[in-house]
């Protein structure tokens, strides 16, 4: 009895519900299973062999099966269930992360089950067919669509299961690695080998260190180097010298320009000129921070984790939410999260199977796991994720970008942190394991056809309760003086984060045998870079040790000190006393060489956009149900965006929660008046045509969402986070400078500095040959303080007889917009914000907000006038009457000539508002609006539609039902 | 004095801010103790008036929403907990929280009646806004018939009765139903979204024969002002801050000069 395992698997009574169940039957049957029967979903766990039934089944009762909504199974070790021949069993591959099996390992003790020292328990899935199928088939359409190879493997339930034996030993003695006889082929195949991902300069100044210390690196100080100075951790590209060379379309050079350090000399350029006094920390702490308050600030941290999403959807959106959760936990010297934001740019929905590239996972699979998976994560932690967007591109198909970003309060006296010689090392929080080895330097490089089998080990999967234990402990031990400094473990593990906190100090020990591991077996080298979740690295000074540690025990988090922070100028690595690495400091973090990259731009000769004639009710619904317009409340409703009770301005809103707001606004402290406006803003089909119209309007639209709002445009703070194609090649760099310029002059013009950013700069994908960047993507944050969050401005209609007015002049251009691509319209020049002149829309529309006159307020983006006005009604329970031909208007042609009313219903010209004021108040904004471009163009009306109207005759006309219908807002359903 | 209230944490409770902030609004000092500490020292318990478990996520809702909760609650609190009703007190569940009381089989008190919370009916995790009606269970606090608007945020809301209509009716003659999920024109409802679980009788809260051991899914305390409702209080949802008034109520039998 001993040998295998006792299974319990549960299924819910086949009276009840059973979606999970239903939706694997429908994937089955897409990937052409013959299939007449239900599946029937299934939960189920591996009990240690040596328990007797009796204890089995008390387990079952009382713990692990619901009764009243459950049946469960019991089978002994060895045993095979009747119908094991059409159940398909889901299992997670050795070594992947289960806390489900944990929890019930912990659950099964309280019990106390008389269980084997080092027992195990764990969790998978099954789904049995309900009735006859081809077992065989099962199991080959199951393997595709119920499994994901990187992480899990499908059999059938015909064989007994076997308890996963523990992994493997790896020997784990000094080992030197001689570099000093190696030319350059074989310096860069020993960093391929190894998976070091340092190129031939970096390899080469190893090499000239060693032969100066005249002796040989050791493994593990390899290691160190290729995650300190891996792209990710380091932005040798944003950070190093380019020399850029814009040219025509014809060769001719029109400028050049140099650079040391592009980040410097464009972003942080413009921080430094504008620094403003509410600017508390930018770019040099795990994530920026403003002042909220006084004595009051909020921390703003955005990360991408594009890579180990396109393998494993869910486990890699969810440790992205995870990883910048952390980062937030690790600013200062510690913030608490109150809002996590989220963007998921992804293929085409219902791309046909023949155009998926090889080893990529469908767009659809893709997205409704990243959806999974920051709702898993977010929720759990209890952070409300109230903002984000989501974009389908087929750039985008082999290529994915998850884009998770999270915002924290943080009191003033706490932003500022210091290690100081003789502070204990203390690691807290998860323990490390195998999981994630080698994600600094996999996501430095680009994706390719075989990644989902070898890059296994660079997939995470998250435990959202152990970090939701660390954020608890972590606010109390803040709160009582009981560490120093803090940051997280992330991209490199302790290498980057000891690392890092080194250099404060001037120096480290650590004794890597003392950190807490998962599973036995793991080398000191696997230690070091284990890239595990949910670990905290903190500076405690050794007064206060005892204390911490007992915090941490009374809340079962688990705190270990593995070290001491030092001042020898070493990072000095021992495994079981041998010291095993003995790093210079200012060789690590300084001995990068920085090679200058070459970057080449090429001014695209664009023609001004051309726009005809079409129906405009038509094109209207095709607009609302364009990928980048369509309703996006199904994902937001699955997000606790309402827990912690502060969020005021929800992403949804309106009388039956339908309107989608431009920026939302989130209370972080319950008892204070402000609130913080979070918008964000991304224009990668303007991007493809020019880099630096893409980041203007990214730029723009997210300033522009927290204005509308309710937000000071005075106190706006912005982040960038770059997705880029392979910046080693000149043109993709090119644009990455053109796109980091645009940054700089909008910051200055709108006087809204970046604080903090983040870069990824290998996204492409390489199959057969074919090199294929994603679009450039530049991702813009913006937050601003509401002063009075009891004063937002909602976006819906409040009430008949009121008036519409239009801020800001619409202009031709259209290229890359919604409406030029469904009317299959050639490349023409994108629309620019007015850096002159929209600094003072924005001012002006928030005085008015400030002076009570703006009664509800949506911003002009995708899908232009139609696009906001139909969204204004269809989140409302009136309608609207909008005349084209008032609608202020430059370089337009004549309403009545081709094209005139489709420009100035669908053209996309930043920095406009759809205003809804009262008709008394148009005296005063008038006031306001002196120096603007304005008109009123229409009226909130009773009737429950939108009439776009030229010269007063209708041209569209739609009730608000068909409104929400080609917009795809989510219907109610009788159960 | 004012009403005591003690704040449970777990690894997972999440909600505990919004709570203690709505308690404190409503009126009571608040205290918040973490079950390790309670394990150690029950007798805290007796300290307060009302004891309230928040929303959360307690244990990842590993093996079913609440399930782990309850067997730490019944295993280290059980006996304390009993004796604090016995004397008077409450005890309180919102959201994971009321699971946890279902799953303890605190709620509901009804010997021949067996219940679960369970998926969904969608099976997926839901926030939105919901109106709640007061049904005869909460009448000794609530008038009958009042509207409470709050958002929901669960992924197993879904009460399931083990007999359907039997049980409904026992549930409904012994006044152990609190709140039902209604329309926008106050008719009880089991259709989504109104009732976005599709619970059993549209059921969103229990009621125990005392009347102080009360749990629901939906989350008042997300219902503190104008500004919370999805429209600001213009009507849709109420005019805001319904969440103070139902709070109010829980205290009230333990504000100084009231009789239990």
């Amino acid at each position: 009895m001993a040998e295998g395992a006792w299974r319990v698997e549960l299924e819910m009574h086949s009276g009840q519900p059973d979606p999970p169940g239903e939706v694997a039957g429908t994937a089955l049957r897409q990937r052409g299973l013959r299939l007449d029967a239900r599946v029937r979903s299934g939960r189920a766990y591996m009990l240690p062999g040596s328990l007797s039934r009796a204890e089995v089944e008390r387990a079952a009762t009382a713990l692990l099966a619901d009764p009243v909504a459950e049946s469960a199974r019991i089978l002994e070790p060895g045993a095979v269930s009747a119908d094991g021949g059409r159940t398909l069993i889901v299992r997670r591959h050795p070594g992947v992360a289960d806390p489900e099996g944990q929890s019930a390992l912990r659950a099964l003790k309280l019990l106390q089950l008389p269980l084997p020292s080092g027992a195990v328990v764990e969790s998978y899935h099954t789904y049995r067919v309900d009735g006859p199928v081809d077992g065989v088939e099962l199991l080959a359409a199951g393997s595709r669509v119920l499994a994901n190879p990187t992480v899990e493997s499908a059999q059938l339930g015909d064989r007994p299961l076997q308890p996963h034996r523990a992994p493997p030993e790896r020997t784990s003695r000094r080992t030197e690695v001689a570099l000093q006889p190696l030319g350059k082929d074989a310096l860069l195949g020993l960093s391929e080998h190894r998976g070091l991902a340092l190129s031939l300069a970096e390899m080469c100044a190893i090499q000239g260190h060693y032969a100066r210390l005249g002796r040989a690196p050791t493994d593990l100080e390899l290691e160190t180097y290729a995650q300190t100075w891996s792209e990710h951790c380091k932005h040798k590209t944003l950070t190093g010298p380019v020399h850029m060379v814009e040219q025509d379309a014809s060769g001719r050079v029109l400028r050049e320009r140099r650079f040391q350090n592009l980040l410097k000399e464009t972003i942080f350029a413009a921080t430094e000129r504008l620094a403003p006094p509410w600017c508390w920390s930018v770019f040099q702490d795990n994530a920026g921070v403003v002042g909220l308050t006084e004595d009051l600030g909020v921390a703003v941290k955005v990360e991408t984790h594009n890579h180990p999403s396109a393998l494993e959807p869910y486990g890699g959106a969810g440790t992205g939410i995870g990883g910048v959760i952390r980062d937030i936990l690790g600013t200062g010297r510690g913030a608490r999260p109150f809002a996590n934001l989220d963007v998921f740019c992804v293929g085409p929905e219902g791309l046909p199977p023949e155009q998926l590239p090889p080893g990529a996972l469908h767009p659809d699979r893709v997205l409704a796991g990243v959806v999974a998976g920051v709702r898993d994560y977010g929720n759990r932690m209890g952070i409300p994720t109230v903002a984000g967007t989501l974009l389908r591109h087929p750039g985008y198909t082999a290529n994915p970008l998850v884009f998770a970003g999270c915002i924290g309060e943080i009191p003033r006296t706490a932003v500022h942190k210091e290690v100081h010689a003789g502070d204990a090392i203390v690691v807290l929080g998860g323990r490390t394991g195998r999981d994630g080895i080698h994600g600094a330097t996999f996501s430095s490089e680009a994706l390719h056809q075989d990644s989902e089998s070898v890059d296994a080990t660079a997939v995470q999967i998250g435990d959202p309760i152990t970090e939701k234990k660390v954020l608890d402990v972590l606010l109390q031990a803040r709160d009582r003086d009981l560490y120093r400094a803090i940051t997280d473990c992330g991209a490199g593990g302790f290498s980057s984060a000891v690392g890092e906190m080194a250099q404060d100090s001037g120096g480290a020990e650590v004794e890597l045998a003392l950190a807490p591991l998962k599973y036995p077996g793991l080398s000191y080298a696997e230690i070091w870079i284990s890239e595990a979740q949910e670990r905290m690295v903190l500076a405690v000074p050794p007064e206060r040790l005892d204390e911490l540690l007992a915090l941490c025990s009374g809340e079962e988090v688990e705190a270990v000190r593995i070290g001491t922070f030092t001042g020898t100028g070493r990072l000095v690595l021992r495994w079981h006393g041998e010291v095993v690495g003995d790093l210079d400091l200012d060789f690590l973090h300084h001995g990068v060489p920085r090679p200058q990259r070459h970057a080449e731009w090429t001014r695209p000769d664009l023609a001004e956009t051309t726009w005809p004639d079409a129906d405009l009710a038509e094109l209207l619904v095709r607009a609302l149900g364009h990928p980048a317009v369509a309703s996006k409340e199904w994902v937001l409703r699955q997000y606790d965006h309402e827990v912690q009770g502060g969020t005021v301005l929800k992403p949804y809103q309106g009388p039956e929660g339908h309107a989608p707001a431009d920026g939302t606004v989130v209370k972080p402290r319950l008892d204070l008046p402000q609130g913080l406006a979070i918008g964000v803003g991304l224009a990668p089909r303007i991007g493809q045509l020019d880099a630096y119209a893409g980041a203007a309007c990214a730029i723009d639209e997210a300033i522009r969402n927290v204005v509308a709002a309710g937000a000071d445009p005075h106190r706006v703070a912005l982040l960038d986070n770059f997705c880029w194609g392979d910046c080693r090649k000149p043109d993709r760099l090119g644009s990455l400078v053109r796109a980091a310029e645009a940054c700089h002059d909008a910051a200055l013009a709108y006087g809204a500095p970046f604080i903090s950013g983040k870069d990824s700069l290998n996204n492409e994908y390489r199959a057969n040959g074919v090199e294929r960047p994603i679009p450039p993507t530049l991702l813009c944050t913006a937050v601003a303080p509401v002063h009075d969050a009891s004063r937002v401005v909602r976006a819906f209609l409040q009430r008949p007889g009121n008036l519409l007015v239009l801020v800001g002049a619409a202009r031709p251009a259209g290229g890359g917009s919604v409406a030029a691509e469904l009317l299959g319209l050639a490349d023409s020049a994108p629309p620019l914000p007015d850096l002159e002149r929209a600094p003072g829309v924005l001012a002006a529309v928030h005085e008015a907000m400030r002076r009570g006159l703006v009664q509800s307020c949506h911003d002009l983006s995708e899908g232009g006038l139609a696009v906001a006005a139909a969204e204004l009604v269809l989140g409302s329970r009136h309608g609207a009457r909008v005349e084209l031909g008032r609608v202020p208007a430059e370089g337009l042609p004549a309403l009545s000539q081709a094209g005139g009313a489709l420009a100035r219903a669908f053209t996309e010209t930043p920095t406009r508002f759809l205003l809804e004021i009262a008709p008394a108040d148009l005296e005063a904004l008038a006031s306001l609006l002196r120096t603007c471009a304005w008109a009123p163009v229409g009226e909130v009306t009773a009737a429950t539609e939108l009439a776009l109207c030229a010269d007063g005759t209708p041209v569209a006309q739609l009730s608000a039902q068909q409104l929400a219908r080609a917009n795809r807002v989510p219907q109610p359903i009788a159960s | 004095m004012k009403p005591r209230v003690l704040l449970l944490r777990a690894a997972g409770v999440n909600c505990d801010r919004e709570l203690a902030y709505a308690f404190e609004r409503a009126g009571a000092t608040v205290e918040q103790r973490h079950i390790r500490e309670l394990a150690a020292r029950p007798a805290a318990v007796a300290e307060c008036d009302l004891f309230a478990i928040p929303g959360g996520f307690t244990y990842g809702d590993d093996l079913g929403a609440g399930r782990i909760l309850a067997v730490e609650v019944e295993r280290f609190l059980g006996e304390v907990l009993a004796e604090h009703h016995a004397r008077g007190g409450s005890v309180f569940g919102v959201c994971n929280g009321f699971q946890t009381l279902v799953k303890a089989r605190l709620l509901p008190d009804l010997a021949d009646v067996r219940a679960t919370l369970t998926w969904n009916a969608s099976g997926r995790f839901e926030c939105r806004w919901t109106r709640l009606r007061v049904e005869g269970g909460l009448a000794r606090l609530l008038p009958e018939g009042f509207v409470l608007p709050a958002p929901v945020a669960h992924a197993e809301g879904r009460l399931v009765l083990a007999d359907a209509a039997r049980d409904l009716q026992r549930l409904e003659a012994g006044k152990r139903i609190a709140l039902r999920y209604v329309d926008a024109r106050g008719r009880p409802t089991t259709d989504y979204p109104d009732c976005p679980s599709g619970s059993s009788g549209g059921i969103a809260g229990l009621v125990s024969a005392s009347g102080r051991i009360l749990g629901l899914m939906p989350h008042p305390e997300r219902n503190l002002s104008a500004a919370h409702t999805p429209d600001g209080g213009a009507g849709a949802w109420g005019r805001g801050g319904e969440g103070i008034t139902f709070y109010r109520a829980l205290l009230s039998p333990y504000r100084s000069g009231a009789v239990v």
